[in-house]
């Protein structure tokens, strides 16, 4: 790990700042918290674990991150932006630009094709044809599937998804990568070879990357593991 | 960005086929009654206007009855009027003059193209005047015939307009030019003025000898008969004595006749109704079919946008605005209409077509003709895109306003 934190003590700017983040779901007439008073901050090329039981807010809080959804109360930074009041249309263009989402699902669009995925987002942001074809190609190789760029999701084992995923994630030079228990549906040898490519993303390209994840052994990649519970922090582990 | 939009709408669309194909039947229905309809309604009126050579309150016509109805005039009757009637039934008292019409189809070649075309006949002697006065007949241009033309023939103002003649012949026809009918050369020596009626505006107008020496009609096969009576008031007496004149003469009972005798505006009338009764109800069918079809889309795109719903969701995490998210959707209902709209077109086609060319068959004529402009065809597309993507708009928007979270939390 000594590379990346050397990177991370290079550029060592918060990319992410989160101050008194709440975030309240009305059920009826009952308020229940999924975030109470969340703080955090990311550092650029940092590498964090989110760990905590079941419905402590970790999605909650990805979702935050990722600008899908804006907070109650409290404020969210993203590269000094405050992105806890923006319109819906502002976050979707910081999402397309800034951010790169890896689900536990996967979330491929079923119709299209492994390429046709990593292209999309690109798509969104208006980049000439030619060049994205290029740059999806690219990324495609770089996680092992160039021999599969014309394959549907479902001709794909999950690993392989996952790496689509990863890949699509990718094509906007994203500031930070969100991965939601990016492992959680991968048995653990595929997991273990998802993980690689992250951690490789992290060492090589020094990308911020925020993990989620129930798996201790996959935690323990991450520069700093959170510990949450409640809808707050309770515990910080530091490498 | 748009051609990209274009693309993923079509694989959605291609991904659920059937659903795709059975949305698509009302707008193809539609599609296909309007084409039809407007396609065969022009040749139609076409036919049934030009049953009749002339018009007027003292003018009777004698038609043969039979299969012929839309055909040209006594062409596909089993029992065709026969040459010798007109004189007898000048004969009958109260009959000014009675003279044979000929209505037949014939190959027009100008400028080294040729398109079919109907020729009219012009009597000689003192019927060519009883016939220009009846008919009101008239030249913008050059002069009528007389007895003294050999191969001359009088053209309608169509042939000398730039918008018909012009663009399927290369240039309008004038005074003076020659045209080839059935391979024989003519003169055009005058431009029959604008009455805004097929048989003075379409037809070429040629002398009777001329027509039957020529093979265009054959004289035992008369279209009509036209009867002009001394007196106005007489005309339902004339009427009865020719009818009984003409049971008589093809051995016919009282109400078996197998010929008609009428005034030619009462006819026209009557067809006309009939006509437009027709086109009312294929409009009424086209009008609801096309409702039902976009109901259809829409009731489709309501089920594209829950069933895609998490779809929409990982689009907006990928960056996808909700105008990204409309237009995605607003394009996809477009093309479920327009692609309604070929196959609407296509069997809209086939249809006009089919029925002209079983038209031919049956009646051996070409007066039902099929004209599908290729504005009606690119009209008709255009519509069936904009009435897909007009209801598609509130799917759309629905699609749209989705949270971006809860859609991602949706299992599928
Ligand atoms: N849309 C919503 N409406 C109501 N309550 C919600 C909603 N989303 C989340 N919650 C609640 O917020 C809390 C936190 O949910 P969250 O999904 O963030 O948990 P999590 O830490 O990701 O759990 P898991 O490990 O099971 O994924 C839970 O109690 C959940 O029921
Ligand atoms: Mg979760």
């Amino acid at each position: 790990m000594a590379r990346a934190t050397t990177k991370t003590e290079k550029k060592s700017d918060a990319v992410l700042d989160l101050k008194g983040v709440w975030k309240i779901y009305t059920m009826g007439d009952v308020e229940v918290p999924a975030l109470s008073g969340l703080d955090l901050v990311v550092k650029r090329g940092e590498f964090l674990s989110i760990m905590g039981p079941s419905g402590s807010g970790k999605s909650t809080a990805m979702n935050m991150i990722g600008c899908l959804d804006v907070p109650t109360r409290g404020k969210i930074y993203l590269e000094g932006h405050d992105i806890s009041s923006m319109s819906e249309s502002d976050l979707a263009q910081i999402r397309g630009r800034k951010i790169g989402f890896i689900f536990q699902q996967f979330n491929l669009i079923n119709t299209l094709t492994a390429l046709e995925n990593v292209t999309l987002p690109m798509i969104f942001q208006n980049m000439p044809r030619q060049e994205r074809i290029t740059k999806a190609k690219k990324l495609l190789e770089l996680v092992d599937l160039g021999d599969r760029m014309h394959h549907k999701p479902t001709e794909l084992s999950g690993g392989q998804q996952q790496r689509v995923a990863i890949a699509r994630a990718l094509c906007n030079d994203p500031e930070v990568i969100l991965a939601d228990e990016p492992t959680g549906n991968l048995d653990s040898k595929t997991g273990g070879t998802v993980m690689d490519f992250l951690r490789k993303l992290h060492e090589k390209e020094g990308k911020t990357i925020i993990m989620v994840t129930h798996d201790e052994h996959v935690a323990k990649n991450a520069d700093r593991i959170e510990f949450l519970r409640d809808g707050k922090i309770i515990k910080t582990i530091k490498k | 960005m748009i051609k990209d939009y274009f693309l993923i709408a079509v694989k959605s669309l291609t991904k659920r086929k059937t659903r795709t194909y059975l949305t698509m039947i009302g707008i193809f229905i539609g599609i296909a009654a309007v084409i039809a309809l407007i396609g065969l309604g022009e040749g139609l009126r076409v036919a049934i206007t030009s049953q009749f050579g002339f018009l007027g309150t003292d003018v009777l016509g004698v038609q043969a009855a039979g299969v012929a109805a839309a055909g040209p005039p006594g062409s596909g009757a089993i029992n065709p009027l026969t040459s010798d009637l007109a004189e007898k039934i000048e004969k009958i008292s109260g009959v000014e003059a009675a003279f044979n019409r000929y209505l037949s189809a014939v190959t027009l070649e100008f400028n080294d193209k040729q398109k079919i075309e109907f020729a009219i006949s012009i009597p000689s002697g003192t019927n060519r005047k009883t016939l220009e006065k009846m008919v009101n007949l008239k030249t913008s241009q050059g002069r009528l015939l007389t007895d003294a033309d050999r191969k001359k023939v009088l053209v309608g103002d169509n042939y000398a307009q730039d918008s018909s003649f012009g663009t399927t012949f290369g240039r309008p026809l004038k005074a003076g030019d020659r045209i080839i009918l059935n391979g024989v050369d003519f003169e055009v020596v005058g431009i029959i003025e604008k009455k805004g009626s097929f048989i003075f505006d379409d037809a070429v107008w040629m002398d009777e000898d001329e027509m039957i020496e020529y093979g265009i009609s054959d004289e035992e096969r008369v279209s009509t008969i036209a009867v002009k009576v001394s007196d106005v008031n007489e005309i339902g007496k004339v009427q009865l004595a020719i009818e009984k004149f003409l049971r008589k003469e093809r051995g016919v009972e009282e109400g078996e006749e197998d010929f008609s005798v009428e005034t030619p505006q009462s006819a026209l009338e009557s067809l006309n109704s009939t006509l437009y009764a027709v086109q009312l109800f294929v409009t009424i069918i086209a009008v609801i079919s096309l409702l039902v079809g976009g109901i259809g889309i829409m009731n489709t795109m309501y089920t594209a946008v829950l069933e895609r719903t998490k779809e929409i969701g990982i689009m907006k995490s990928l960056g996808a605005r909700n105008s990204t998210i409309f237009t995605l959707f607003f394009i996809e209902s477009g093309l479920l209409g327009m692609i309604g709209g070929i196959i609407g077109v296509i069997l809209g086609l086939s249809f006009a077509y089919g029925a002209a060319a079983a038209g031919k068959t049956l009646l051996g004529s070409d007066l039902i003709q099929a004209s599908v402009s290729w504005s009606l065809i690119f009209g008709s597309l255009a519509f069936s895109f904009i009435l897909g993507t007009a209801f598609g708009v509130l799917p759309a928007y629905q699609a749209s306003r989705l949270n971006p979270v809860d859609s991602l939390r949706k299992v599928k």
